[in-house]
């Protein structure tokens, strides 16, 4: 087992598995009840991504490790999402935001995938996971524009959301022996190509939206190293307790 | 033989319904994208699931298993991800009872990305059959549905995604 392709199965589970928990948060509490309910749909397209994709993990390990072993009995240094998505939903702007960059990300991110030919399991997941990202990227775009355009609080709201998440957006770009694998195998766009794309697609959206982007160019890193914030931990012991309290549960 | 078991299972999964769409078999809906028998005897039926997060597909699977086993003992479910599920493969009498029961049914093909943008062609109310309609959510009662409201007879309905 190759394991630059292990790495890159479990980004990409972990993306969507902790950003679907995080979404999840929000079911019963969305500002609206179509936003609720927008919120929770999205979140149950997340999981389903990410059992695909660590079911796919676990096969091709060989350790016998089933989607839920993987979800639930590693501990946080084990995960390799990235920052952005465990961070805290903070208030719908600040939800809105972080799912609007990843969006735009896991787009393009999945367009390659599901083009290329190296790996097909992971070609097939990807292309039943960009019809579905399409549609979460649509309504986050959507929301980040009446938000930022919208009223002067929601301006100014959106905008803090924008200047404090965008330090969790290098880590999407940043290269190392992983992306390396996937560009080599023209499974992903190269890191630096992948950002400008990635920039430029933003930027559409921001410029209508009358948000500008931050200056800032020093970014934080360390999820896809395990080395992660400390509300993952948070975030992994209300997903996690059940499984560790009484290991095998099922109902 | 062959032909009179795979027929047998055939028209058995024809009996399985969605069950969020109850008035609809998981044929009718494309999800079955074939049956056969493999070298060993076995029946393999492929099953496409809808999307990915859809937590009907396991109580499908269930259900194709409660079905079969009734007339068959040696068959297998196999998930088919590629090609990825698109609704140009729902029957055309699976969108009439969309209608009948409600729900506006996905309109052309997914290669039509026009609502996706948010150039919405008119979908017209399952109710009244007026084109006034105005998309309330994009993300509806389920995964696969979006949320309308007709503003002739003012009344909230689903409309079937198209992907």
């Amino acid at each position: 087992m190759n394991s630059e392709n292990h790495q890159l199965l479990l980004r990409l589970g972990d993306d969507a598995l902790i950003l679907s928990q995080r979404l999840s948060e929000w079911c019963g509490h969305g500002p609206a009840l179509e936003e609720d309910i927008a919120l929770s749909n999205i979140a149950l397209d997340l999981l389903g991504q990410a059992r695909s994709f660590l079911t796919l993990a676990g096969a091709r390990e060989g350790l016998n490790r089933t989607e839920d072993d993987l979800a639930y009995l590693r501990s946080d240094r084990e995960f390799r999402n990235a920052l952005l998505v465990e961070l805290p939903n903070g208030h719908f702007g600040d939800t809105i935001m972080r799912q609007f960059l990843f969006d735009q990300f896991a787009l393009l991110r999945y367009e390659c995938l599901a083009a290329q030919r190296f790996d097909l399991d992971v070609a097939a997941i990807s292309a039943k996971a960009l019809k579905e990202t399409k549609y979460h990227a649509e309504h986050s775009a959507k929301w980040v524009i009446r938000l930022g355009d919208g009223t002067d609080e929601s301006h100014e709201k959106i905008q803090e959301s924008l200047n404090t998440l965008w330090v969790y957006t290098g880590e999407l770009f940043e290269p190392d022996t992983v992306t390396s694998y996937c560009t080599n195998n023209g499974l992903i766009s190269d890191p630096d190509q992948l950002k400008s794309q990635w920039l430029e697609s933003i930027n559409l959206v921001l410029e209508e939206a009358t948000l500008s982007l931050p200056s800032s160019e020093w970014m934080q890193c360390g999820g896809r190293n395990g080395i992660h914030t400390e509300h993952l931990s948070y975030l992994l012991a209300e997903m996690q307790v059940l499984q560790h309290k009484y290991p095998g549960a099922k109902w | 033989m062959v032909s009179d078991r795979l027929s047998q299972i055939t028209n058995a999964l024809e009996r399985v319904m969605d069950p969020e769409l109850p008035f609809l078999s998981i044929t009718e809906l494309g999800m079955i994208r074939g049956t056969e028998i493999d070298d060993e005897g076995k029946a393999i039926v492929h099953l496409s699931p809808t999307y990915s997060g859809c937590p009907a597909t396991d109580a499908i699977q269930e259900d194709i298993r409660a079905m079969l086993s009734q007339i068959d003992s040696n068959f297998e479910i196999k998930l088919v991800l590629s090609p990825a599920w698109t609704t140009d493969w729902i029957q055309d009498s699976a969108k009439e009872k969309m209608r009948q029961n409600g729900i506006a049914p996905p309109e052309g093909s997914s290669a039509d990305k026009s609502f996706l943008l948010g150039e919405a062609k008119s979908i017209a109310c399952p109710q009244c059959g007026s084109n006034a309609t105005k998309l309330v959510s994009p993300f509806g009662s389920t995964a696969c549905k979006a949320h309308f409201k007709c503003k002739d007879c003012l009344e909230p309905f689903d409309h079937f995604k198209c992907i």
